[in-house]
């Protein structure tokens, strides 16, 4: 019965998505208030019917139905509940449903919160419509999640084992909320342009939107990457993989776009241009989707390897960005320059970030879609990995990284950086005093560390000394306390990488029973190897005696599993934190009677990595509710506050 | 979120029990082993895709480390080692591709893109500026307590 709910469920989504897109479109128009109002009405439908299809499909997914094909290629009865619950979207058509239904909340919350007035709002809700027309209609021609299966199998087939984490459970779901929050800014920018109002109003109206995908895809991209560091074995976090790729150029984007409407809400300089990067970052969202699921790159990400889904997004792909530069082109060109500015100003100093981060993304793209473009043009296979980013990417970020302390510390239109230069002259003392002990009393000896950790105590220094300027000049609001969170989270996050990269210690090495690895002054005695099995697995598991100098510190437990419904395994590594720095031990295979292949890490400052991403997120949250403290406070002045 | 596939390939071979017979591979001479590692970082596990051969687990990548070993010890220069595998493998080997022909684009896009973008910012504030001494600057004060930033 669920199966048949989900599948109409589904159907009258569609079916409210086409009379939301006509209903909003037509509401846009002078004069078109019913229209508008019917458009608010569908959306808030929408969002009952795809809450509906997303709670029949984790129902039929809780139950283990498996007469629905979805169910039985991607479930199985002795996965712990939280994993039959979570794998409803851990598989492609179950993912496309709740990328519908975190669609149908944002174009609920856009009908709800009215932002940018009934006119704005309702050319909003139409574009939203457009796309849940496209994508719910992707669901139902090529990728039903409810289609029957006759007769039904007594067992599943299960649920990858890595994707059977708690970390990883609400991985797809944040970053949805990241992903498709782009599309509300996308909205209100085609808003704009369709209802040529394109002043800082939209801008505002959109601010929200992206402030909570920005939050999400942080979070998405942390959570993502902590994941990878302690399940994949050997303490990595970061791999430039295409589908974390897919997911860090809409931040990189994101994070361009908050810069650059700051300047349009405040003096409405950058219009056009924060226009373009509302598009971009929304096509990159939908480039992320078709690159995860059209089968192009081979990852467990890529559930479907089905050509006529690859066509099906890569149209939506093209009619979307397509339909939205033509509406850019023939639209843009009237519209207003905001307001001039000065050489040293604030407007060029979020012009700076502006260039750095979008040639960032750029060389990201370049990167990740190179290779498959030359493959398909000329079949020359080649393979951009790490070293390629190290030397492209990493320069950008340096450079963003020395100018993202300025940026604070100019006046909007014309800035003083005299001033701001003697503010700062501490930070910068102490950060080249940071890098120069660091080269000094650090080993091994490193440049590149030495230089990372002095950038990181600069952006950090100077968060600090903007916030308490601020403070003193009482001018320290929400948004002042965001941008220093922002910025801080970032230098945090820069101290982890160079710490983890730079001064990591390995050890690898075959041991029996009461052997030893000795790795960055710790001694790891393996003790024991014992049975651990699990509802749905088996599952060996080494006790380590970690001792420092003589004295015993801690027993580290890490585990190999291996799942025999999936037929797959995989390792649960063992990880000691002192906050700033890992002792990491993985359990590797049986090599000979009794003699187990044990790795060790020691990773220096590898928590800050995920800990600077959390304050960065925090940070994202002060500017949120900044926003929305302003407008409790003055409903009325709101334009003026700002 | 990373390279699953590669850790399923790993994790499969941990289940079916490929279990490689020797103790993990190293030279004894440190200043040949740290040029072995160093090597090993720049091509990619070809079972993996995502990983380099540093990084795999996978059997064929142990394998290809003892080589690189083997071809050290033997006296071999790094660029001898690393055609050696390209001549085998092909360029997907080479976690970093080699400037050529093909990956101009790739190699100097990053360059081309930094400077398009330096151009156009720098064309904008000029501008920017011309219209501002036009109309005569006021300043804007900063911000109050509790708006935009």
């Amino acid at each position: 019965m669920t199966g048949e709910i989900g599948q109409l469920a589904l159907s009258l989504a569609l079916a409210l998505a086409v009379v939301q897109a006509m209903a909003g479109l037509i509401g846009s128009r002078a004069g078109g208030s019913q229209a508008a109002a019917i458009a608010t009405s569908s959306a808030f439908g929408l969002f009952v019917f795809a809450a509906l299809a997303m709670g029949s499909l984790i129902f039929a997914f809780a139950l283990s139905d498996f007469s629905i094909l979805d169910v039985a290629q991607n479930s199985h009865t002795a996965k712990p509940l939280l994993y039959k619950l979570t794998g409803a979207w851990g598989n492609h058509e179950g993912s496309m449903v709740l990328w519908v239904f975190v669609l149908a909340v944002y174009s609920a919350l856009i009908a709800f919160t009215r932002r940018g007035g009934e006119r704005m709002t309702s050319a909003a809700l139409g574009v939203q419509g457009l796309i849940a027309v496209a994508f719910l209609l992707f669901i139902l021609l090529t990728s039903n999640p409810f289609v029957r299966l006759d007769p039904p199998p007594f067992e599943g087939a299960g649920l990858n084992p890595l994707l059977q984490d708690p970390g990883l459970a609400f991985h797809p779901p944040t970053l949805y909320v990241g992903y498709v929050g782009l599309s509300a800014a996308f909205a209100y920018a085609a808003a704009a342009l369709i209802t040529g109002d394109a002043d800082a109003a939209w801008a505002r109206a959109a601010r929200p939107f992206v402030l909570i995908a920005w939050i999400a895809l942080t979070l998405g991209i942390a959570g993502g990457s902590w994941w990878a560091y302690y399940t994949l074995g050997w303490g990595g976090f970061w791999f430039w993989d295409p589908v974390e790729n897919a997911s860090l150029m809409p931040w990189l984007i994101a994070t361009a776009l908050l810069h650059s409407a700051l300047a349009t809400e405040r003096t409405g300089a950058f219009r056009v241009w924060t226009l373009l990067l509302s598009i971009i970052g929304f096509s990159l969202s939908l480039v992320g989707t078709f690159l995860v699921r059209s089968g192009v790159l081979t990852s467990v990400h890529a559930f479907a390897n089905d050509p006529e889904r690859g066509k099906f997004i890569l149209g939506i792909l093209v009619l979307a960005i397509g339909g939205a530069l033509a509406l850019f082109a023939w639209r843009a060109p009237r519209l207003q320059t905001g307001s001039a500015f000065d050489i040293v100003s604030r407007e060029t100093a979020l012009l700076s970030n502006n260039v750095l981060l979008t040639a960032a993304a750029g060389v990201v793209f370049l990167g990740t879609i190179y290779p498959l473009a030359l493959d398909a043009l000329t079949g020359h296979k080649l393979s951009v990995g790490a070293p390629y980013f190290a030397a492209t990417f990493a320069p950008i970020f340096v450079g963003l990284m020395l100018l993202v302390p300025f940026g604070p510390r100019l006046g909007w239109r014309r800035g003083d950086i005299v001033s701001a230069l003697r503010i700062l002259l501490p930070v910068g003392i102490a950060a080249v005093v940071g890098a120069i002990v660091v080269l000094a009393i650090v080993t091994p000896r490193s440049l590149a560390g030495a230089g990372a950790i002095g950038l990181g105590v600069w952006v950090i220094g100077a968060s600090v000394v903007d916030a308490v300027r601020r403070n003193r000049e009482r001018t320290f609001g929400w948004s002042a306390v965001a941008s220093a969170l922002a910025h801080a989270g970032l230098g945090i996050t820069l101290l982890g990488i160079a710490g983890t990269t730079v001064w990591r210690s390995e050890a690898m090495d075959v041991l029996g029973l009461g052997d030893s690895l000795h790795v960055a002054g710790y001694d790891l005695r393996l003790r024991d190897i014992v049975a651990a099995d699990g509802p749905n697995y088996f599952a060996k598991r080494a006790e380590i005696d970690v001792s420092r100098n003589g004295a015993s510190i801690a027993t580290l437990e890490p585990e190999t599993r291996s799942y025999p419904a999936e037929g797959q395994a995989k390792a649960e590594t063992a990880i000691r934190t002192t906050g700033f720095s890992d002792l990491y031990v993985a359990l590797g295979d049986e090599r000979g009677k009794g003699r187990w292949l044990i790795r060790a890490y020691v990773n220096p400052l590898a928590p800050l990595i995920w800990l600077g991403g959390g304050v960065m997120a925090l940070g994202g949250l002060a500017s949120l509710f900044a926003r929305l403290r302003v407008r409790a406070l003055a409903p009325q002045s709101y334009a003026a506050a700002e | 979120m990373t390279r699953v596939l590669a850790t399923a390939f790993v994790a499969l071979n941990l289940f079916v029990g490929v279990a490689q017979a020797s103790a993990p591979e190293k030279l004894s001479n440190p200043a040949l082993e740290a040029r072995a590692v160093a090597l090993q970082k720049q091509l990619r596990c070809l079972v993996c895709q995502g990983e380099s051969l540093d990084e795999s687990n996978a059997p064929l990548a142990a394998d290809l480390r003892v080589i690189i070993r083997e071809h050290i010890a033997a006296g071999e220069s790094d660029d001898a080692v690393k055609r050696y595998l390209v001549a085998r493998y092909g360029d997907f080997i080479l976690m970093n591709p080699p400037v050529e022909r093909d990956t101009i684009l790739l190699w100097f896009g990053p360059a081309g893109l930094i400077l398009m973008g330096t151009a156009i910012a720098i064309y904008v504030t000029r501008r920017s500026r011309h219209r501002l001494m036009a109309e005569g600057a006021e300043t804007l004060a900063d911000e109050g307590p509790e708006t935009g930033t």
